[in-house]
């Protein structure tokens, strides 16, 4: 038999079932809120009822003399532990204002769900009971819910700031100057388009958790928290509280989903920690789906204009877009950074000339603050592109498809160097644009749309094409410092091969859902020929894996499999070393293939790893130069995002009379360069295509204009069930990344960001016959109705 | 209040004050952690358990309802080391991601099978209608429970 025969089957590749499963499906995970902390004290946060109010007075006497409570403050009583203000990790341009806020209000609460007051009481709802006591008089201010009338400071939140806009921040690319002013006086078409944003609430469904366990007399301090970011969370709360970063240590236990609404420094993981200082007792807080709704940050909220330029065959020649970001009541971590992750898609997937002109003014209102939420600018982004585009379609008179096989970057300009001079790594826009089509059927349906959209048909076909690039893998830290972002995108793995020749791997990135267990142990195992049981993969906990950058930005397996992956080849480079010395032979001469190190050529003269692994432990015989045990230690920094791709098709029925939309049928054709395991791939996309149909269809953070949130419950918060959804057809092309030793791009964010402008697209398309030109999301039966009634009275305003 | 209840076979002689829920009970009184509560308006399904062998939610329970009768909880599931054919269904089609929906989503898939042996797609998404998922968008949570209905017939 030869060597090739012998060689085990790869796992990269193949559907492998989750070894995070059998934990989860049995209880035995514990999510934050389930580690029993004897002795803790539950903190209960009274949260302002105004959007903007002047706190006059808090007086927490009542609450104080309620058996079980412990302690009760005001937001003056606590000044004295806070070293700095909440931390905003992304100040985007040096006159950015960012108006200094606290974990508990002092003089001003700038919207509904504000922290007041706080109580500490030795029993959870003891706590929520208490809270009900505490006093706080108020002097109402006018609420700040719209953005355009937030720019005009009539009401101005922030008196330090002076005024309601947080930052300008431009990306202007001309070939020469003034080229986007000629693309737009030379072109034949010319689209000009508004769309709204909507904010969303992440709603993850473990609500969020913390503990902090102090150790007074020790000094360290642990924080457990249902977070995406442990290693972020460990630097913010020392610098925040002062205190000393070895002697804190964060652990991310089981986490229930995060979506970005986890990717933060949150008011209550500072005030658990600062108090069970304080107090010297451990300190938990467990959040309520109410509060989640008002205190979690927020997604979205964008008002986008953006005009396209395009020649007499709609080849776009230049994008202009203007753009006005919803900050909420203060900047939270990344806050204003958001706009800008999505400022370099407006082109999207297409070749455009060097003229492209972004600007975006951001501001503040008096509603929780935005952050990061599943794709973070990148789906504001791709809608906005992708709207227009068929906009752009229907003033041609050609199909959407059409139009935009004739825009795609072609196979043959890769890598692509964009208008902003950043390098698109690879890419195959039309193959995976008509594998698409292929799936859906595309000329049967278009065929099938000419029959049933006749005049009197109440029942209209819609068919949404969206093509769509991800821009993930946060990131290189030198494009992150041209971005004035106060970290950097590396990451951290450690490869250990323990004397038995079982693996530990120690990664930096934090999983809540996305199996990272699983695909690191994949790669482990086919690097180094052992069996993915044998590899336990370590992450979440600042103690175990100091060092790290977490999860979002579908950056883990990008930036942190990799790292896992060079890790391993430094391990077995070390190895090698010592195989040659007991074998006897130079380290060139061996092979490593499955587990096992034979010289070239004579491949009896053989050892595997495990004798490797025990040499390199008992440290008996090594060669000169060569430290005891086999481990390697990675930061990796990748030289580029990485860009994934594809093309979304959705298929919908529209009744006319009710305005229920249906959708027929869900195509989604990704493009994540090698898959590691195909099974969580597909499901990184059902669950995004689901997510960004939500936005389309359903979701809306809905404010009256005292600015409350009018739906802040799971009842009224229409995240979809099972029965408000269809199954999504899955299909992939596969273009590896040629930037990073395996090929792969990320997957996180790709089905979010392609949905919505498929779904809305494919409304749009279905009742164009009735004059409809655009849509306002959620497309609602109320809003897809009154935009048909306003269409056929001769206005076309899309329900705005 | 003095309660007894059967939880996962073993009887709890217990004393809860009136308004505790059940999800409390079992989660805080007898420290089983597998239950979840995702929300305060009984509308999410994370606490899903069974009470004298239906799927409830049980933050929409109280503890005092549930004495003298039978309770299942996740945990109950899996018997030595093996897991119920609904937990190897899910294992098997990727039914889970985060997996904090999960103990109720089982709970309330094998209640769906209970009552409809041989459900259609479209009825195991009316089925699931209480129980939401923000993460798998339902894809493989439909597989799963259809995986399992049939791997009972086969
Ligand atoms: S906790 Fe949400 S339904 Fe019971
Ligand atoms: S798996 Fe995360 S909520 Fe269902």
């Amino acid at each position: 038999m030869s060597i090739t025969e012998e060689r085990r089957a790869a796992v990269i590749g193949t559907p492998m079932l989750r070894r995070e499963d059998p934990a989860l499906l049995t209880g035995e995970a514990k999510f934050t809120n389930d580690i029993p902390i004897p002795g803790a004290l539950y903190l209960g946060v009274l949260r302002s009822p105004y959007a903007h109010a002047k706190i006059l007075s808090v007086d927490v006497s009542a609450a104080m003399a309620f058996p079980g409570v412990v302690a009760a403050y005001g937001g003056a009583d606590l000044t004295a532990l806070w070293a700095a203000p909440m931390p905003c990790a992304w100040p985007v341009t040096a006159d950015m204002k960012n108006p200094p806020h606290y974990p508990v209000a002092v003089d001003k609460a700038c919207y509904a769900g504000d922290a007041v007051a706080v109580v500490l009481a030795n029993d959870d709802r003891v706590a929520h009971d208490a809270l009900e006591l505490i006093d706080v008089r108020y002097e109402a201010l006018p609420a700040v819910i719209d953005l355009e009338e937030a720019l005009s400071d009539r009401v101005v939140i922030h008196a330090g700031a002076g005024t309601n806009k947080a930052y300008t921040w431009d990306l202007k690319c001309e070939s020469h100057e003034g080229a986007v002013d000629e693309a737009f006086a030379a072109a034949t078409h010319h689209v000009k388009e508004r769309y709204i944003q909507q904010r969303l609430l992440p709603m993850f469904m473990e609500p969020r958790a913390c503990a902090a366990v102090p150790q007074p007399f020790g000094g360290d301090m642990t924080l457990y928290s249902s977070t995406q970011i442990p290693h972020i969370l460990k630097v913010m709360t020392a610098l925040t509280l002062g205190i000393p970063e070895q002697q804190m240590r964060v652990v991310a236990p089981a986490v229930g989903g995060g979506f970005g609404g986890k990717l933060n420094v949150y008011a209550e993981e500072l005030l658990c920690v600062a108090l069970s200082r304080k107090l010297g007792v451990p300190v938990r807080w467990n959040e309520e789906r109410a509060e989640n709704a008002m205190s979690t940050i927020h997604g979205r909220g964008q008002i986008q204009d953006i005009e396209l330029a395009a020649d007499a065959d709609g080849k776009l020649t230049a994008v202009r877009v203007r753009l006005i970001a919803d900050m909420g009541a203060y900047l939270q971590l990344v806050t204003p950074g958001v706009p800008l992750l999505g400022a370099f898609l407006y082109a999207g997937v297409y070749d455009l000339p060097v003229a492209y002109d972004f600007s975006c003014t951001s501001v503040f209102t008096t509603m929780t603050p935005t952050d990061a939420y599943r794709g973070a600018g990148r789906p504001e982004a791709t809608y906005a592109i992708e709207r227009a585009m068929d906009s752009l379609a229907a003033k041609l008179g050609i199909d959407p498809l059409e139009l935009r096989k004739r825009n795609f970057i072609r196979k043959d300009q890769y890598p692509y160097t964009a208008f902003s001079g950043l390098t698109y790594d690879s890419g195959d826009h039309l193959a995976a644009a008509e594998k698409a089509a292929e799936l859906v059927g595309y000329e049967a349906l278009r065929a099938q749309q000419a029959t049933q959209n006749v005049d009197a048909g109440t029942k209209r076909l819609g068919i949404g094409v969206s093509s769509y690039f991800e821009m993930c893998g946060l990131a290189p830290s030198r494009v992150l410092a041209s971005l004035n972002y106060s970290a950097g995108g590396w990451e951290a793995a450690t490869v250990r091969i323990l004397a038995t020749n079982k693996i530990q791997v120690v990664t930096g990135a934090t999983p809540h859902g996305q199996g990272h267990v699983t695909s690191w142990s994949m790669i482990v195992a086919d690097k180094l020929g052992v069996a993915p049981e044998d590899v336990d993969v370590l992450h979440s906990d600042t103690a175990i894996s100091p060092l790290g950058l977490d999860t979002y930005g579908s950056r883990s397996l990008v930036v942190g499999g990799v790292a896992i992956a060079m890790a391993c080849d430094r391990v077995i480079d070390k190895a090698r070393k010592i195989a040659a010395h007991q074998l006897e032979a130079a380290p060139e001469d061996l092979d490593f293939i499955d587990g096992t190190f034979s010289v070239k050529g004579s491949p009896d003269r053989a050892t595997p790893l495990a004798a490797i692994a025990f040499a390199a432990f008992t440290a008996h015989d090594l060669p000169e130069g060569v430290e005891p045990n086999l481990e390697a230690h990675v930061t990796y920094d990748p030289p580029n995002f990485s860009w994934p791709f594809g093309t979304h098709i959705c298929v919908v029925e529209v009744d006319t009379e009710t305005g229920h939309v249906d959708i027929l049928k869900y195509v989604a054709v990704d493009d994540c360069g090698v898959q590691i395991n195909p099974m969580i791939v597909d499901g990184q996309v059902h669950g995004g295509v689901v997510q960004g149909l939500a936005q389309a269809l359903y979701e809306v953070a809905s404010y009256d204009e005292n600015g409350n949130l009018r739906n802040g419950s799971l009842a009224e918060y229409l995240v979809p069930a099972a029965s408000d959804v269809p199954s999504v057809t899955t299909g992939h092309t596969v273009t590896p990344s040629p930037t990073n030793l395996l090929g792969v791009k990320g997957i996180g964010e790709a089905g979010t960001i392609g949905a919505a402008p498929a779904v809305i697209n494919a409304v749009v398309d279905a009742l164009s016959g009735l004059g409809v030109t655009d849509m306002m999301m959620p497309a609602s039966p109320m809003t897809v109705w009154n935009t048909i009634k306003a269409a056929q009275a001769g206005s076309t305003t899309g329900g705005k | 209040m003095q309660i007894s209840v059967t939880v996962n076979g073993t009887t709890h002689e217990s004393d809860v004050e009136p308004r505790t829920l059940l999800v409390h009970y079992v989660r805080e009184n007898l420290g089983l952690t597998g239950t979840n509560i995702g929300c305060d308006t009984s509308s999410c399904g994370a606490c899903t358990l069974h009470l004298d062998g239906e799927a409830v939610k049980s933050c929409t329970v109280l503890a005092v309802q549930a004495d003298g009768q039978r309770v299942d909880t996740i945990e109950s599931l899996a018997i030595d080391g093996v897991l119920h054919p609904m937990q190897q269904a899910f294992m098997e089609n990727h039914g889970l991601q985060c997996g904090y929906c999960t103990p109720g989503m089982v709970m309330a898939s094998i209640g769906l099978l209970n009552e409809n042996p041989n459900p259609t797609e479209q009825q195991v998404r009316l089925g699931l209608e209480g129980n939401l998922c923000r993460c798998t968008g339902y894809h493989n949570i439909v597989k799963s429970v259809l995986a399992c209905a049939k791997g009972a017939h086969s």
